[in-house]
């Protein structure tokens, strides 16, 4: 097999991420798969961060950083201006973590993609505010401790499914990617850039810091999140062709859990309840595929 | 041309006169005829520019952010709720140095819900970093948009041209509407230092460490000062094609004049009338009108407030637990001189009540029979009980 992930490098290797991020990660492939011809939005999030402080940046392309909740809307703009000077090659990106996209940024999201903006919605998704240090989200896992959810409030309530709130705006295309998946999330990325209108990536981001694993651990719990159908991968284009893009291994999410600090708290009952919801989300995709 | 055109129709000119390339808003009443004509001439093609139909202010603001960084002329209108709502991006627009030019009709902000006009909307908005001019009709409002493009594009900071809910925005009155090349000769296509752009990968608004913050804020205050330099050649530049010009700030009757009325927005209008009555009966005053509000021409205003013996400074805004906003700048701004008049501050016309000229000849009688302010401001008009 023909070895190519090692060339077009668009981030430099001075980024300031901690080790094992899987948000570095995951932008190290985007960029790979869309090339120089692309602006970033950035919101706040980890990123505006690993971009690097004035006057230097981690990143190879032009980047606009912006209001937390504004991602969606700041992109639009950029869009707008390129379409005005002539700019059909340029593709936009706002990559965004999950407080800027599930929560804060929800409506400018929602507006943009409504709108069908031409650009690509990315949402690295480490399942918690972890630049302002581990606090819960809306796409906090139920189980989950944060600095929000302590002791025995641990997070009760299920994680958001943004795919499907997306799906439900009938975009072109929205899809799930996962940097333990690097030629999946590639090819998907490479398909996105190929799509006009909105286009959306849900990438599994971990995060060994906020979730307490150690750094060798990244890739391989994010591997996990697919093969126990935590996260699965597929694809959804114009908001009902639905295509499952792994067959699952039906791992029990016990494993999964019992790997990270962040779920110790949990008992065997807690687990079997968990596992209960894993395959009852994982059953209705089957339908929809 | 000249032509009879509502308020929000002069604006719609104004914008579409400046070539602006992109529009995004968000409908509020009073706002709402401006982004309706404005999209009227993009669907119709007298325009050509892209409308971004964005779901908030918020994101209206958000969106222009983007296309000015991109390196587009951009323009946006909004009200009293709506500019709330972006307060958080003007401070973010001045950061970045855009120069984008937003139309603000003054409304009362809620609750209750009062879309009449009152100034604290823009005015809590001072410490923003957008430039503020403050307009008295719709000749003015159409001239100043035009201008403050060329103002915010010469110093790179946004300008918000105000005018009043209703009785600007929804009135009809005669206004020159120049020729397309006219406004050409006077405004040049906008050229960025800085921009967006895949050959020249940069990054925008990143993190800033206290090693370099403070030197980029006191640059933004810099522009500020080089603004104050800047609009009287702005406005030269102006006069020499279209024969007009207002002023930072207009003395009329101020020369001989005891007690020096200090106003902005339409209520100088029915001034204007109440000083020429009350010199027609031999009274001595004079009035002051307010054009550029930010940044504040103290040095002009001082020039004309201190051989006065009283200043009576007219608020239709209120800062809590301070006073009318105007006259707190007046104080500032008289301060620091060795001798000055002592300023009465009166609130009139709060979330839309009229300010007759009744209301402002009582005004001027109150400040008159009083030998030192009463207090910081005197609330006119109140209803017994």
């Amino acid at each position: 097999m023909e070895q190519t992930m090692h060339e077009n490098e668009y981030l430099y290797s001075g980024h300031v991420a901690c080790s094992g991020c899987g948000a570095a990660i995951a932008m190290r492939f985007l960029l790979k798969a869309l090339g120089e011809k692309t602006i970033i939005v950035l919101p706040a999030c980890c990123w505006s961060i690993i971009a690097g402080p004035y006057p230097q940046s981690s990143l190879k392309v032009p980047v606009i950083h912006s209001a937390f909740e504004a991602g969606g809307a700041v992109a639009s703009g950029v869009r707008a201006a390129l379409d005005v000077k002539g700019d059909t090659e340029t593709t936009v990106v706002t990559w965004a973590g999950d407080g800027g996209t599930f929560d804060i940024g929800f409506q400018a999201l929602s507006g943009a993609v409504e709108r069908n903006e031409d650009f690509i919605y990315v949402c690295y998704d480490n399942e918690a505010y972890m630049n302002t240090g581990i606090q819960r989200s809306s796409s906090t896992p139920y189980g989950a401790w944060t600095t929000t959810t302590p002791g025995i409030e641990w997070k009760k309530l299920r994680k958001k499914n943004i795919v499907e709130a997306l799906v439900a705006h009938r975009i072109p295309y929205a899809a799930t990617a996962n940097i333990a998946f690097p030629e999946d999330l590639v090819r998907k990325a490479k398909k996105a850039k190929e799509i006009k209108g909105s286009r959306f990536l849900h990438i599994y981001s971990s995060c060994p810091t906020g979730w307490r694993i150690p750094s060798e651990m990244s890739i391989k719990i994010a591997r996990m999140a697919v093969q126990t159908n935590i996260f699965p991968l597929y694809e959804v284009e114009d908001g009902v062709n639905y295509t499952i893009n792994y067959k699952s291994k039906e791992y029990p999410v016990r494993e999964y859990f019992k790997l990270q600090g962040r779920f110790k708290h949990l008992s065997d009952k807690d687990l079997e309840q968990i596992q209960e919801m894993v395959n009852e989300d994982w059953q209705r995709l089957l339908k929809k595929a | 041309m000249k032509r009879v055109v509502e308020g929000s129709e002069a604006v719609a000119e104004a914008v579409r006169l400046a070539r602006v390339n992109v529009i995004s808003a968000y409908p509020i009443t009073p706002q709402t005829h401006i982004v309706e004509f404005l999209s009227e001439y993009c669907a119709n093609g007298t325009m050509d520019a892209r409308f971004l139909r964005v779901e908030s202010e918020h994101s209206a603001l958000a969106a222009l952010i983007g296309t000015a960084t991109t390196g587009v002329r951009s323009f946006t209108a909004t009200s009293g709720q709506g500019l709330a709502l972006m307060h958080e991006l003007l401070h973010w627009t001045s950061g970045a140095r855009l120069p984008i030019v937003m139309a603000e009709v003054n409304r009362a902000l809620a609750p209750g819900w009062n879309i009449w006009v009152d100034q604290t909307d823009s005015l809590a908005q001072r410490d923003t970093g957008w430039i503020q001019l403050y307009c008295e009709d719709s000749q003015e409002v159409l001239d100043t948009i035009i201008q403050a493009y060329r103002l915010g594009e010469l110093v790179d900071l946004p300008v918000m041209v105000v005018l009043d809910a209703f009785f600007l925005s929804h009135t009809y009155e005669p206004v020159d509407v120049p020729d397309q090349k006219l406004v050409d000769d006077y405004l040049p296509s906008w050229e960025p230092k800085f921009q967006l752009d895949t050959e020249k990968p940069c990054a925008f608004g990143p993190l800033v460490t206290p090693a370099f913050y403070m030197e980029m804020r006191h640059a933004i205050a810099g522009a500020m000062e080089d603004a104050l330099e800047v609009f009287p050649r702005v406005e030269d530049e102006f006069e020499k094609i279209f024969d007009r010009r207002y002023g930072e700030i207009e003395a009329v009757s101020c020369n001989d004049a005891e007690i020096i009325l200090v106003t902005s927005g339409t209520a100088t209008s029915t001034s204007r009338l109440v000083v020429e009555n009350l010199r027609a009966k031999g009274e001595k005053v004079g009035l002051l009108k307010i054009k550029l509000f930010r940044p504040f021409p103290v040095e002009l205003v001082r020039k004309v407030l201190a051989p006065a013996k009283k200043v009576a400074v007219i608020d239709r805004n209120f800062s809590f637990g301070a006073s009318g906003i105007f006259a707190q700048e007046i104080r500032a701004a008289l301060c620091n001189t060795m001798k000055h008049p002592p300023v009465f501050g009166y609130v009139a016309g709060i979330g839309g009540r009229d300010v007759t000229a009744d209301v402002i000849e009582d005004i001027y009688r109150r400040a008159k029979a009083s030998d030192f302010p009463e207090g910081e401001s005197v609330w006119v008009g109140l209803q017994e009980n």
